[in-house]
């Protein structure tokens, strides 16, 4: 596995050209690599000539994806597919390690002054969970106000307490609410709050991380119904990350599944739920419990996902895709496009051969 | 609850309640349920956060400590009372014909000890003396929860393996003793959807074969629905609906149930809203008189504010613990 056959530099260019009509973020060979520090032994080593070999985790890998302008993307793939780093690059909170993000045209990383506060006022976000992402030691208004206070001194103090009330109402907390800590509400109420947060320096863009994720059946469907109400009368974009496949099929316009690091299918919803193209796709889809079936002999997956720490060449499904062929391990498909707005990172697919 | 065509059940809990005492009384999480269990049957036991349902689970198993403590009913297992039995007499019974799985299996397995040890640990416990033979049994069980190269695996920790791989083992250490009884609270709630179907197929194999019955206890219904023969569906401490898998998921009964499935993106039209259960559940120590669910419930009364409901009985063996059941038709 060579560097050069992970990330493919030369996408074809039609991809991205069509869906850039009205992009409000847009990611251009997008990678997020972690690693650690050296520890003292390696340092030494390094300075004597010998460079150890300090592992690197490719989170994310060359990722080009754009999102329009009033749509919801969903984005998902199991735990530690790097849907959440990516949803946080997005938001500028993790820089990338390579490729660019780009908000209303422009490239985050050479934002400066207003414009950088467009960027950091106009992306918000909604976090997975609502216990550990409000401060305990805060009321529910000063958690409120205190983007505001930071990034609006031109409005008073009158001005901050009225859009406080008015973020409070609109995400259906009592106004009376205010002067409480987090620890006095419910997990739905909580996860409200997170919402109010994000909305009250008038974004345009959200990005959900998992946000029904921690909450209770009946308490989801609650937020369910708010993310979509917030989003017609606000007129918000939507990335909404997820594993509930469920979910996603009910918020999303498009789809994004994630599989280490790497986007392999991308459709709109209706069509990737009526048609998976990618095998992990599919396996996905055949997996999500439903009500309606009774008494399933569950299939299984083959094998877990692979240690991002040193992923499987070529292909990185192949070693539990149940189609992989003998090229798949050798080579890394290109994500491709297979219909108008649908692409798939599959051999399956390669333009010589009619198998579907 | 009585059913002539099935054999004895080989669990059988009668008015089983649980209180949580803190200075200002003795809080019922668990209010009086019954519930039977055959062999080779899978019940699903359905609830929210502070339904109870973790709680009937741990009660059954006698695994309550203060400041929880059961105050009330009988748990008949192979027709015997487990309250009745000393601490002593239940260790030898737990963990071996009556077994528990647990929701987060880093926490469940001892992290400095190798997989083996804590395998064999069990047996020992359980009498078994000869080590080489409980390390081959060690073995025997992890193969049969689909890990592959077990022999290697008994010298690791749980570190050492991933969360999918975890559970497995703490399904391998539940079945070592061949349980005629699983209790699995929650077991592929930590883990992901490809995960949870293995882990499932391999408890759905090992249960057909072993013929124990088995409580699945979950907040997941799309998880019940499938693997479910009946459903007991959990609200405040109360079993507000139970019966036939078919019966309680195509045509609930309880408001409740109804919501619930209401409440799960699937059939539904995408974007539109969905049809949600107003308000929470209320905490342990403010349950409201009357039928706990009044608060949230749309076809709430006066009765329903006043007086417990009575369990009804219908002809598909369901029962249901509601002033106003969901009807077919609209009630006039």
């Amino acid at each position: 596995m060579t560097e050069s056959s992970l990330i493919a530099a030369d996408r074809p260019a039609t991809e991205n050209a069509a869906e850039s009509a009205d992009a409000i973020l847009e990611m251009r060979n997008l990678s997020r690599v972690f690693t650690r520090q050296p520890v003292l032994a390696e340092t030494l080593l390094k300075l004597a000539g010998r460079a150890p070999d300090i592992p690197v985790l490719r989170a994310v890998r060359s990722v080009n994806l754009s999102v329009q302008r009033g749509e919801v993307l969903g984005l998902a793939g199991e735990s530690g597919c790097g849907k959440s780093t990516l949803g946080r690059m997005m938001t500028g909170i993790l820089p990338a390690s390579e490729g660019t993000v780009s908000y209303e045209g422009a490239d985050v990383a050479t934002l400066r002054g207003a414009a950088l506060k467009d960027f950091t006022l106009g992306v918000q976000m909604v976090f997975q969970d609502p216990y550990s992402s409000l401060n305990p030691r805060q009321r529910v208004a000063a958690i409120l106000a205190e983007p505001l206070t930071v990034h609006r001194p031109d409005l008073s103090r009158a001005q901050i307490n009225a859009r406080v009330d008015a973020a409070l109402e609109e995400v259906g907390l009592d106004v009376s609410y205010r002067d409480r800590f987090p620890h006095q509400f419910s997990g739905g109420q909580r996860q409200r709050i997170g919402i109010a947060r994000a909305l009250i320096v008038e974004p345009q863009f959200l990005v959900c991380d998992e946000p029904i994720a921690a909450l209770d059946v009946s308490i989801q469907a609650q937020v369910i119904n708010l993310f979509l109400e917030l989003r017609r009368k606000r007129n918000l974009t939507y990335l909404f990350v997820s594993h509930d496949l469920s979910v996603v099929r009910h918020m999303a316009d498009r789809v994004a599944i994630m599989y280490l690091g790497e986007i392999v299918e991308l459709a709109p919803t209706a069509e990737l739920f009526a048609d998976p193209k990618h095998p992990y796709t599919r396996t996905l889809l055949e997996q999500i419990p439903s009500v309606r079936n009774r008494k399933r002999s569950f299939s299984t997956v083959k094998g877990e996902l692979p240690s991002p720490l040193n992923p499987p060449s070529g292909c990185p499904f192949h070693p539990r895709c149940p189609a992989a062929m003998p090229q798949c391990s050798v080579d890394a498909p290109q994500l491709q496009q297979i219909a108008p707005g649908r692409t798939v990172s599959c051999h399956l697919y390669d333009k010589d051969k009619t198998l579907t | 609850m009585t059913d002539q065509i099935k054999p004895s059940p080989v669990l059988d809990v009668r008015g089983l309640q649980t209180v949580f005492h803190d200075t200002q009384g003795a809080w019922p999480a668990v209010d009086g349920i019954d519930l039977t269990l055959y062999p080779g049957e899978v019940l699903g036991l359905v609830g929210e956060s502070g339904s109870g349902k973790s709680v009937a689970g741990f009660s059954v198993m006698g695994l309550i400590d203060p400041p929880g403590e059961i105050t009330a009913g009988e748990v008949l297992f192979r027709g015997e009372d487990l309250r009745k039995k000393s601490e002593e007499e239940l260790r030898r019974i737990r963990g071996i014909a009556l077994a528990m799985i647990f929701q987060n299996p880093l926490s469940t397995l001892n992290p400095v000890l190798r997989i083996g040890e804590q395998m064999t640990e069990v047996l020992s416990e359980h009498g078994h003396d000869d080590s080489a033979a409980a390390a081959s049994l060690a073995v025997e069980s992890l193969r049969k929860v689909g890990i592959p190269a077990p022999e290697q695996r008994i010298h690791q920790y749980p570190h050492e393996l991933s969360g999918g791989m975890r559970q497995r083992v703490a399904i391998a250490i539940a079945l070592l003793g061949d349980p005629a009884v699983i209790i699995a609270d929650e077991p592929t709630t930590a883990l992901d959807v490809t995960i949870q179907g293995q882990i499932i197929a391999e408890l759905q194999k090992l249960q057909a074969e072993s013929g124990a019955g088995m409580i699945w206890i979950t907040h997941d219904l799309g998880v019940v629905a499938e693997l479910a023969d009946r459903i007991a569906v959990m609200y405040a401490g109360n079993i507000v609906e139970m019966g036939p898998t078919d019966a309680v998921l195509d045509h609930p009964r309880h408001p409740y149930t109804l919501g619930l499935l209401d409440s799960v993106p699937g059939d539904t039209v995408p974007g539109a809203p969905l049809r949600q259960v107003p308000g929470n559940a209320p905490p342990l120590s403010q349950r409201p008189l009357g039928c706990p669910f009044h608060p949230r419930c749309a076809s709430a009364s006066d009765i329903c504010r006043r007086d417990m409901p009575e369990r009804e009985t219908d002809a598909f063996g369901r029962s249901y613990l509601c002033h106003h059941p969901v009807s077919q038709k609209v009630d006039p």
